[in-house]
């Protein structure tokens, strides 16, 4: 099998090891992993803030990079949900692109979901280490569905131990452009995460998205805490 | 309808309410119990067919909105109320002020309503010497303390037991104490004495019944039913989109609606008031004045977020609300706060006051979740913003960056040299911003991953 691989802006320019992660993580299902080289940026940011037309820039230049019939997957819950969700929604006023914006979206899989639903990887006995908690990401959550996947995921680890995060569904004060806008707001919310996520006496703390994970990494390192804040993917795949 | 264009200084609002530990403190704990005991209410019950049947009604009211609120002025009429519409808040405010003024009211009790809030009728009555007391607990403490209500269903919800306690012992002259069955039988003595010699009672509505001209309330702590039994007086001020088709309908909200507020099956009091007390009838007011509101209503239900009508102030969304929860009510410094408080002052108060308060929203959608009438909150909120940078109500700087953004998403040279360069200035941007952004971001990869790929 063959998938493109989306990084997503976040993982291309700061976490190049978790796309690195993703490729192995992939290559070990025996998947062959593509890596169009003209991607850049879903949109998201320009979506959240409320500038469509820029959002319809990325989002025509998504399709187009994308084209073709192998699944897509991404490393992240709210770039794909940008993709599956609202790219249709964006062009809902132009027929042509609302049906190749559908055709995109009925390809494209949030990592955890391609490997759950696709390969089936809660079941191949991957191993880990360690104590390891989770943070449900908003959107992955609320506008992909993707709850459970990612916890069966951990699970199956052998040789790791899953413990769940107290209040893990409350947002951890991200939000893109919110970061930015009330950044009071936002630390006073990522710190009540970490502070969750130290109580759970927790090594590693994971989740599929780098925006909250980079916003709970920030209040972790505030308090000096030792727990490693890594991306799902760089979890898994130092069992394979 | 009287707009003022100062913006809300929302950003200055919130740096100041996350640094009040009590605040902080009496907000977590309140909204966690409220979502904790509406997760537990609704656990057991059909939730997404009662939402979708709601839903269902309440688009169906707002598509024939003026046909609905014709029947139930006419239907309340002939009950025996007299129905009285007010364009906008100053209308409606003078309405209800010329009803008490001329029958000789000097003091009136007040049952909990928003849309008094809204159309600021305490600070109208007052000033024509008229006493407005309010009689729900929480609302009474507001009132007590100066301040206006932090929460749309819980008042008070922004102050823990020793506030109350230390208010109490000042305002009302008693010992200080912050257990709260002492402090409820203090008010209730107060309220008590009100009560019984008022000759006007005021309350909002939470539904009116079109087929019937009947007001419903739901109360917990039963001053809804002394305020419409014991004066002989009562008015009743509602906004125009609480109408619903029938009876039969508001089986519906019974069952929504407290159970997404505060987990109950059935709030400890509902009245269903259908017009004066009849011959043979032993209580009831004699006389009842309906208040119907607009104030922009009419025109907001034809517009784009005209959704937000739908909304029956249960309250549920703020609870759940991460940026609520953090700041409180009284920083959005308008009469309804939260994610439904968001869109409604924008449409109520016009954009350029409100605008500020479009930051409030991480889209974590807890909101769109748990509302009992399927109000796309995180779709509106997000339309709220595009109509804030199509009025150009954004800074400048942050528009320019939002078309590079666009531009450079577009092209894979513009984007890697992007890339390139933020690891290079990253040091500087961190060292001489003010904006404490870059503080919390990590410095870029030297070698983007695309590079490691090729």
């Amino acid at each position: 099998m063959r998938v493109l691989l989306f990084a997503t802006c976040l993982v291309d320019t700061f976490y190049p090891d978790t796309g690195e992660a993703t490729v192995r993580l992939l290559r070990h299902f025996g998947v062959e992993t593509a890596f169009p080289k003209r991607q850049t940026c879903c949109g998201k940011p320009a979506d959240s803030a409320g500038y469509p037309e820029q959002v319809k820039k990325a989002a025509r230049h998504f399709l187009s990079t994308f084209e073709g019939t192998d699944p897509i997957v991404i490393p992240s819950g709210s770039c794909a949900s940008m993709v599956k969700n609202h790219y249709p929604e964006l062009f809902k006023d132009d027929p042509d692109m609302i049906r190749k914006a559908q055709g995109v979206a009925d390809r494209t899989f949030e990592l955890t979901q391609f490997l759950v639903h696709r390969l089936q990887a809660d079941k191949a006995g991957l191993k880990g280490s360690g104590k390891v908690t989770y943070h449900s990401s908003c959107q992955l959550m609320r506008e992909l569905g993707v709850r459970d996947e990612p916890i069966m995921l951990l699970k199956s680890l052998a040789g790791a131990e899953f413990v769940p995060l107290p209040n893990s569904t409350q947002c951890c004060g991200f939000g893109g452009v919110f970061m930015g806008k009330l950044p009071e707001v936002s630390m006073a919310l990522a710190d009540e995460k970490a502070e969750a996520i130290i109580g759970t006496g927790a090594h590693v703390v994971t989740g599929c998205d780098h925006g909250c994970l980079m916003n709970i990494a920030d209040a972790m390192k505030r308090r000096g805490s030792s727990i490693e804040v890594k991306h799902i993917a760089q979890v898994l795949a130092e069992g394979v | 309808m009287s707009r003022s264009t100062t913006a809300i200084p929302f950003r200055v609002n919130t740096a100041r309410a996350v640094c009040d530990a009590s605040l902080r403190q009496a907000m977590d704990y309140s909204t966690r119990t409220f979502s904790a005991k509406r997760a537990e209410g609704t656990a057991q019950v059909p939730l997404e067919e009662w939402r979708e049947r709601a839903s269902a009604i309440r688009m169906q009211v707002l598509d024939n909105l003026a046909d609905y609120v014709d029947r139930f002025s006419a239907n309340a009429t002939r009950a025996g109320a007299v129905v009285h519409r007010a364009k906008d808040a100053q209308i409606a405010r003078d309405t209800v002020a010329a009803i008490l003024k001329d029958r000789g009211i000097k003091m009136v009790v007040k049952a909990k309503s928003m849309v008094t809030e809204e159309i600021h009728l305490n600070k109208r009555l007052e000033e024509i010497g008229i006493e407005p007391v309010e009689t729900d607990l929480g609302e009474y403490i507001v009132q007590i303390a100066g301040e206006t209500p932090s929460h749309i269903l819980a008042p008070a919800i922004h102050k823990s037991r020793k506030d109350i306690g230390r208010l109490f012992a000042d305002k009302l002259g008693i010992e200080y104490t912050d257990d709260p069955e002492v402090l409820t039988k203090v008010a209730r003595r107060v309220l008590r004495e009100k009560f019984l010699a008022a000759k006007a009672g005021i309350t909002g509505a939470n539904f009116a019944i079109a087929d019937t001209g009947s007001l419903v309330i739901f109360t917990n702590e039963g001053n809804g039913r002394m305020v419409t039994t014991l004066p002989r007086l009562h008015v009743a001020v509602l906004s125009v989109e609480k109408v619903i088709p029938s009876l039969a309908d508001l089986s519906t909200f019974v069952r929504l609606l407290p159970r997404s507020a505060s987990g109950q099956i059935l709030s400890s009091y509902l009245s269903v008031i259908t017009g004066t007390r009849k011959q043979g009838e032993t209580t009831g007011a004699r006389e009842i004045h309906i208040v119907l509101v607009d104030n922009g209503r009419s025109e907001i239900v034809k517009g784009e977020f005209r959704e937000i009508l739908k909304c029956i102030r249960c309250s549920a969304c703020m609870n759940v609300c991460p940026v609520y929860k953090v700041i409180g009510g009284h920083a959005y410094g308008c009469t309804y706060p939260g994610p439904m408080g968001i869109v409604l002052t924008a449409v109520l108060e016009g954009m350029e006051r409100a605008h500020p308060l479009q930051d409030a929203t991480t889209f974590c959608g807890a909101c769109v979740e748990v509302c009992p009438v399927k109000v796309p909150l995180s779709k509106l909120l997000r339309r709220l913003r595009e109509r804030r940078a199509e009025q150009r109500l954004t800074p400048l700087v942050e528009r320019l960056a939002m078309f590079g953004f666009g531009t450079v998403t577009q092209s894979p040279a513009l984007f890697g040299l992007g890339q390139r360069m933020s690891w290079s200035v990253w040091p500087l941007l961190k060292d001489f911003s003010r904006s404490k952004l870059f503080v919390r971001l990590p410095r870029p990869a030297r070698k983007t991953f695309k590079r490691s790929m090729s």
